[in-house]
């Protein structure tokens, strides 16, 4: 087993783990930063197939402007739970 | 007993995507040598680019064009509030995103410049932009849009212009974005530019354009 088999086996393995994460998880936030791991992964398993195009897109994009999206969206909704 | 039998559904389900993408036929035309052979004529060494700004430019007007529109959608939705004034936020965040905002327009000219000849280009560009602009609001350092002035509009619809400006000149000529071989590296940088510049615009108001209901209400 070479090294680099083993590394993608471990990225393959963390990326189903951060999915699983991100769908079971019982908190906004933690599935929110679990989600942009997973994006981050994502990024390492499209350079690792040789697609560095797709990667970085999907570092800007996927993790980078989604996971800002969706934190703000959280901080939105806590600050309107605080209203009522 | 349910629990187990919808285990037993998905991990079949699973099983059985995976034999179908194992056993997915090869492609029956193998446009790699194609794309590969033309690479010269095309106006940049990158063959990504190559296939997404000369080859199948027409995908990439439409994509723009999807974008914009589903700004256009949120804006509609989203109503005519005014801007908002920035949060206050930590001093610390402040200097970073102050730091770090210019260093993102570098990264995103370079990958502007960077897709004629490796990985790169204007989507990738305009997101790292957009990502610039939604970090200085974060940082209480930029406005929220509410709903975008004349300048902001015409900004935002630019990219979109140009390409579709380029693409009837092209249109009058002959065919549709066929690129004559020896302008085509200087039309592909006019177009990629422009298309940067907006999608960094219209990817940071899709964020920005909303920004305007959390500090309002």
């Amino acid at each position: 087993m070479t090294l680099a088999l083993a590394f993608d086996v471990v990225l393959a393995g963390a990326l189903l783990w951060s999915a699983w994460g991100t769908l079971a998880a019982e908190r906004l936030d933690r599935a929110i930063v679990l989600f942009i791991a997973f994006g981050l992964l994502m990024t390492l398993i499209w350079a690792r197939l040789s697609a560095p195009d797709i990667g970085i897109a999907e570092a800007a994009i996927g993790a980078g402007l989604t996971g800002a999206l969706l934190l703000d969206a959280l901080g939105t909704l806590r600050r309107r739970g605080k209203q009522r | 007993m349910k629990r187990l039998a919808i285990i037993a559904a998905v991990l079949a389900f699973a099983a059985a995507t995976g034999a179908a993408m194992l056993d997915l036929a090869p492609a029956a035309i193998d446009l790699r040598t194609p794309a590969a052979a033309h690479l010269a004529q095309s106006g940049v060494s990158h063959p990504v680019t190559a296939v997404l700004l000369n080859y199948r430019a027409y995908d990439t007007l439409l994509e723009i064009a999807v974008l914009l529109l589903a700004l256009l959608a949120i804006l509609a939705v989203a109503g005519t509030p005014a801007a908002a004034p920035p949060q206050a936020s930590d001093p610390v965040v402040q200097t970073l995103a102050r730091l770090v905002a210019p260093l993102a327009v570098v990264v995103a000219v370079y990958l502007l410049w960077a897709g004629a000849f490796r990985p790169g280009g204007a989507f990738q560009a305009g997101a790292v932009l957009a990502a610039a602009a939604v970090l200085l609001h974060l940082a209480g350092l930029l406005r929220g849009w509410g709903f975008p002035p004349l300048r902001l509009r015409l900004g935002l619809a630019a990219g979109f212009a140009v390409f579709l400006t380029v693409a009837a000149v092209l249109a009058m000529r002959g065919a549709l974005l066929e690129y004559p071989p020896d302008t085509a590296g200087m039309l592909i940088l006019l177009i990629e530019s422009g298309l940067t510049f907006s999608l960094g615009l219209i990817l940071a108001g899709l964020f920005l354009c909303l920004a305007h209901e959390d500090e309002t209400s």
